[in-house]
């Protein structure tokens, strides 16, 4: 859900549109102003949460302390877990980049660029959210050609770049395809500024994956050092001398050798006899 | 001459593959971790230092750095196995590797149904059966059950007439029936079940079995509610001539009246005194033992499990004496709670203690 905080200015308003443009058909744009702060107090949020059955909400406000502040969070059992705030400093929005826009609903293509993602907990929780936020629904397949859409998120010297593109798939003499970029959509430049984690406990309650869930074990493989799988058949015991193996015709048994066989074998047990 | 050439071509040739590939490769130092079930890729290089220079308009540099992790993700993912459905080519995506918290808690597991409650305060567990059994009719190993299993009864082209039925009934109808009337049961347990599970209202069916054979009690009792489920609560319903006002319809608790009788509430009053100052405590003999019975049975079962799960975890085999432990000792009890003295296994104060309190005999509802 995306909402305007009580002083929303153009720029903000702006950009949840522009998100909410994004996140179409699963979003939800508030047009009315709230007047809450959600550093402070929580109860609202919650409150929306609940009547829009929505966990994930963008809060834009703006006073002279935080100009351009963006809150994007996401919350556990209608309760808030992460809250980061997100200073806007340079904006282009979707319409002021004249070309032809990708269809509502892809799935987007996501790349975080930098190192920094992965260093501070604050970064990596950002991330965290960022992915939510913007993947789409999950499916188990997809159409090669309609990926179109990709958004690239750069950490570089504190700040936060984000950027879409259009994807165009050129040839490229094999199979996989060049890609060439075409900016579209928004672009957005960020500073972190407050943020309100979650404690570890509630984070790992909310991270519990039902055993349902969880992957099985495939039984009868195993793995070698070496990188080789090993695989168990079972079977039943085998008369080996009913097996069919390759027939050569040529040491195929005659009628004559045959004659000549028992001939000899008969000759023999007279001999025992 | 014309080796010459043929090198040449070759050479050629390996150029150009080389200049195909140089298209779509890109260097990285680190490589990219991809997660193509959310089409994610983390590129973990710090980034170029002509972008770090740029500063106010390092746009160029983004869409480069952009290009080539693009480049590389949909190589990735031009790699996954592909499938042509329609006239689309779609490739199957894998499951998501990224850990996200969920939206909604864990749904909490069902609670037990009448029957595996009973199973586990009893401990009894399920008896592990063979996959196949002998058919003696094709002279063959056959599954228990389902498709051409071993004993079918429905394919059986003559039953005999039992000595106390009807000669003219129809015995196969008579098992159609039966089964049918099993399936019915089976599906009602299971509703109610579900129902508790989900602690909602049954769709009662107006207190009907579906199998039509219900006890006297049940049927007056569907009788009573459908009866007062008119407009006007059952008032103005008639009785038949002979039809006798339903028990147990009235008020399921009796207050006294604030004040009437005074003599019965002093003596009361005083009983209760009596009762709250006396050291000793007041013993209900056939609660206790009972009581003291199934907690015991429970601790048994829970036992049991519990050896049971640490044998599969560890591998050993406890063997049918892990089972057999409980078994004869809570046979050769009798329910009803008599004297203290012939309860060895009770606590040791239990004898004797018949003072006053209520004593109610009888059968007792746990």
């Amino acid at each position: 859900m995306l909402i305007k905080g009580g002083n929303a200015n153009a720029t903000v308003t702006e950009v949840l549109k522009d998100m909410y443009a994004l996140k179409k058909p699963h979003g939800v744009l508030y047009k009315k102003k709230n007047i809450t702060r959600p550093f402070e107090d929580q109860t609202s949020l919650e409150f929306f949460s609940k009547k829009s059955d929505c966990s994930l909400f963008l809060f834009g406000s703006h006073n002279k302390k935080r100009p351009n502040n963006l809150v994007i969070g996401r919350l556990y059992d209608y309760h808030v877990l992460d809250m980061i705030e997100l200073g806007i400093e340079k904006f282009v929005s979707l319409k002021d980049i004249k070309n032809s826009k990708c269809p509502e609903g892809t799935k987007p293509m996501l790349i975080f660029a930098g190192d920094d993602f992965d260093v501070t907990e604050d970064y990596r929780r950002l991330k965290s959210i960022l992915i939510d936020f913007f993947r789409g629904p999950t499916v188990s397949n997809i159409r090669l050609a309609g990926l179109e859409y990709v958004l690239h998120f750069t950490a570089l010297g504190g700040k936060i770049y984000f950027r879409s593109y259009k994807l165009l798939l050129k040839k490229s003499g094999c199979r996989t395809p060049r890609i060439e970029l075409e900016e579209i959509g928004p672009a957005l430049d960020l500073v972190l500024r407050r943020t309100h984690l979650a404690s570890d406990d509630l984070y790992k309650l909310s991270m519990k994956v039902p055993k349902a869930l969880k992957s099985k074990k495939k039984k009868n493989i195993s793995h070698d050092t070496f990188g080789t799988t090993y695989g168990r058949i079972h079977m039943q015991k085998q008369d080996l001398s009913k097996l069919q193996t390759r027939k050569m015709k040529g040491l195929k048994k005659r009628p004559a050798e045959k004659t000549t066989e028992d001939l000899e074998e008969k000759a023999k047990k007279i001999k025992k006899n | 001459m014309e080796g010459q050439s043929v090198e040449e071509l070759l050479a050629k040739a390996e150029q150009d593959e080389a200049e195909k590939l140089r298209r779509i490769t890109v260097h990285k130092e680190l490589e990219l971790e991809f997660d193509l079930g959310n089409l994610l890729a983390s590129d973990r290089n710090p980034p170029p230092t002509g972008l770090r220079g740029a500063g106010s308009a390092p746009e160029a540099g983004l869409r480069a750095l952009a290009r080539d992790n693009t480049q590389l993700l949909i190589n990735e993912l031009w790699k996954l196995p592909t499938e042509r459905v329609g006239e689309a080519l779609v490739a199957r995506l894998p499951e998501p590797t990224t850990r996200l918290p969920r939206e909604k808690p864990v749904p909490r597991p069902r609670p037990l149904t009448r029957w595996q409650q009973f199973a586990r305060l009893k401990g009894i567990r399920p008896k592990k059966k063979t996959n196949l059994a002998w058919d003696e009719v094709s002279g063959q190993w056959r599954r228990r059950w389902g498709y051409q299993r071993a004993r079918d009864n429905t394919k059986e082209w003559l039953i005999e007439v039992p000595g106390n039925a009807d000669p003219l009934e129809d015995q196969f109808a008579k098992r159609m029936q039966a089964k049918k009337e099993r399936v019915a049961k089976n599906e009602l347990n299971r509703l109610r079940n579900l129902a508790r599970a989900h602690k909602m209202q049954l769709p009662s069916a107006a207190g009907m079995h579906p199998t039509g054979h219900q006890s006297k009690e049940e049927l007056g009792r569907a009788m009573q509610v459908a009866k007062v489920s008119t407009a006007s609560v059952g008032r103005f319903q008639e009785r038949l001539p002979k039809e006798k006002a339903p028990r147990g319809s009235g008020k399921k608790r009796k207050f006294q009246p604030l004040f009437g009788d005074f003599a019965a509430e002093k003596k009361n009053q005083l009983e209760l005194l009596r009762v709250m100052n006396s050291k000793k405590p007041q013993l209900d003999v056939t609660r206790a033992t009972n009581k003291q019975m199934r907690e015991e049975d429970q601790e048994e079962a829970a036992k049991r499990r519990k050896m049971s799960q640490k044998g599969k975890k560890k591998g050993g085999r406890q063997g049918p004496g892990g089972k057999r432990r409980g078994g004869p000792p809570s046979q050769g009890r009798k329910r009803k709670g008599g004297l203290g003295g012939k309860m060895n296994s009770g606590p040791p104060g239990l004898g004797g203690k018949r003072k006053g309190g209520q004593r109610q005999g009888g059968k007792r509802r746990k």
